[in-house]
């Protein structure tokens, strides 16, 4: 399978603070690799840094063998990548729909569309003139993940769709995702939940303070590789 | 009974012109929290580009603003992107300090090319038409400066909440970053919606240009009561930001019957009075 997505040596940094160092990664075309880690690991700072909302060394991220690590949030959403970003982080202003249309605002075609969102989230048809604000989490987090499909994305990445939300909720939420990368698009899935991680994706990385600290298959891993990589002890 | 009468509905026509000055100025200040001191200058700018278009051209100063209003709202893009954009962050006073070096610019360029005297848009007819509605005459421009202003606060709110660019504007002034994300740039969503304000401002230039003489260090009095009327009416609503126009210019126009000294000072005052009352305006925008 081509490769989709190429970091080398990823450095990012919020100020004088550096927060990835040297990250190498590889994402085929149609995988869904997971990320986890620990709190502050890195995982949002990985997903910023690839969706373009922070700039770093133009050559650390390409994608179909384009340098893109440079661009803006806005010229990497043209090349199809689209983020569902933690916290959810809807427009309060927009109601539902409109959340949803903004999603699709680049019009890049596909198969995903009002229609399509609203049959994967049936609440959300009730639900789509109402205020963002006026869901429940659950229902927000749909929006959310509805609102990265309306563009039509190559690759989607996911930062921690389950954080804060019912169990019951997180299930439903998982439930749709097959549905959604079933379709060949390629998904990166940040999650603190490394069980439901390891349960959607075919291959995984572990990040630690910033570096990756384990990757491979999700079949061939070890429970005990992943508590070692995950909480820094020596195996 | 029927002076004050006229003066109320004169007062009311008046704030129409108002709202046109503070639809700008509401509309940067929602998409961008940027504070244009020169928005006043702007439009004294307007009426010069007016008076000037009107000369040359030989055209009334309707016809003008098929000059002046793409010509603004050009000049508020290339402003916004080449300059505004850059003050544009945490910290609210670059942009304050910026558009106030701006405002005294625009006067002194305006005093070097048209000199301090007053001057007017040559309306011709139109000017000195009336209509009388039951004992009370009505100007035939005051009245169309009014529907006009209400025509141009129903398209701005159409398109704000009705097509793709307001739910653009919408977007990047609730969350930039993400806004970013759906493929907005911010940098030009900001230049459109300075295009849109300026295009506005170009508007409410002409129609104080056929009403009133100006020379070019009244502007700072227009940002007054732009910002009065949005204060007034609430910040982030258009409709709110029209009666906010009225109910300054009802209170001047009654100041002024009172004794003709006391017309501005009796706008300051309902200024004030709606402020104390209700701090954050009379329909602040609700947050849903
Ligand atoms: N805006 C910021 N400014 C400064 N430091 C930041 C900023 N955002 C994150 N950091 C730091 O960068 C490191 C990585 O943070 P990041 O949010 O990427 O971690 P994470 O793996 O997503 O954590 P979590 O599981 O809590 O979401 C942390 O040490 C964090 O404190
Ligand atoms: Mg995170």
């Amino acid at each position: 399978m081509s490769e989709l997505l190429a970091l080398v040596g990823l450095n990012a940094h919020y100020g004088d603070f550096q927060a990835l160092y040297g990250l190498d990664m590889s994402v085929s075309e149609g995988e869904v690799v997971a990320i986890i880690g620990a709190n502050g690991a890195g995982k949002t700072t990985l997903m910023r840094s690839i969706s373009g909302l922070l700039q770093n060394a133009s050559e650390a991220v390409n994608y179909r063998g384009q340098p893109i690590g440079a661009l803006r949030a806005d010229q990497v959403a043209g090349f199809g990548i689209a983020l569902v970003p933690e916290g959810r982080q809807l427009f309060p202003s927009l109601s539902v729909e409109e959340n949803l249309m903004i999603g699709g605002k680049l019009g890049r075609s596909g198969p995903w569309s009002l229609k399509k969102v609203y049959d994967l989230f049936p609440i959300l048809l009730e639900r789509r003139n109402q205020a963002s604000t006026s869901l429940s989490g659950g229902q927000q987090q749909m929006v959310a993940i509805g609102r990265a499909l309306m563009a039509n994305p190559e690759l989607i990445l996911f930062d921690e769709v389950s954080l804060g939300l019912a169990p019951v909720i997180i299930r439903q939420i998982y439930d749709a995702l097959p549905g959604i990368v079933g379709d060949g698009m390629t998904a990166m899935i940040v999650e603190q939940d490394i069980k439901k991680a390891l349960s959607v994706s075919s291959r995984v990385y572990c990040l630690q303070e910033g570096r990756v600290s384990l990757e491979g298959a999700t079949n061939d891993i070890t429970h005990d590789q992943i508590t070692a990589a995950y909480f820094g002890l020596a195996s | 009974m029927i002076e004050w009468t006229g003066a109320i509905v004169q007062g009311i026509l008046l704030g129409g012109l108002y709202a046109l000055f503070a639809a700008g100025l509401s509309l940067i200040f929602g998409v961008m929290r940027l504070v244009n001191i020169a928005h006043g200058d702007l439009i004294i700018l307007a009426a010069y580009m007016g008076l000037t278009t009107t000369v040359l051209l030989d055209v009334h100063p309707f016809l003008a603003l098929l000059i002046v209003v793409p010509v603004m709202a050009g000049l508020g893009y290339v402003l916004q992107r080449g300059i505004l954009n850059r003050t544009l962050g945490d910290d609210i006073l670059p942009p304050l300090l910026v558009t106030f070096g701006l405002s005294v610019i625009i006067q002194n360029v305006l005093l070097e090319t048209y000199t301090a005297d007053p001057r007017k848009l040559a309306g011709g007819a139109i000017e000195t038409a009336s209509v009388d509605l039951g004992g009370i005459t009505l100007g035939v421009l005051p009245l169309l400066t009014f529907g006009i202003a209400v025509a141009v606060i129903a398209v701005l709110q159409f398109i704000f909440y009705r097509t793709s660019l307001g739910r653009g504007f919408r977007a990047v002034s609730d969350n930039q970053d993400i806004a970013q994300l759906m493929g907005l740039n911010k940098a030009h969503v900001f230049g459109v919606a300075m295009a849109l304000a300026l295009a506005v401002v170009a508007i409410a230039g002409i129609l104080l240009g056929m009403r009133t003489s100006f020379d070019p260090a009244i502007g700072g009095g227009r940002l007054i009561f732009g910002f009065e009327a949005v204060i007034i009416g609430g910040l982030g609503n258009l409709w709110g930001t029209l009666v906010g126009g009225v109910i300054l210019g009802v209170a001047q126009t009654i100041g002024a019957k009172i004794d003709p000294g006391f017309q501005i000072l009796a706008g300051h005052i309902a200024f004030l009075i709606v402020l104390a009352i209700r701090p954050n305006g009379l329909f602040p925008r609700v947050e849903h």
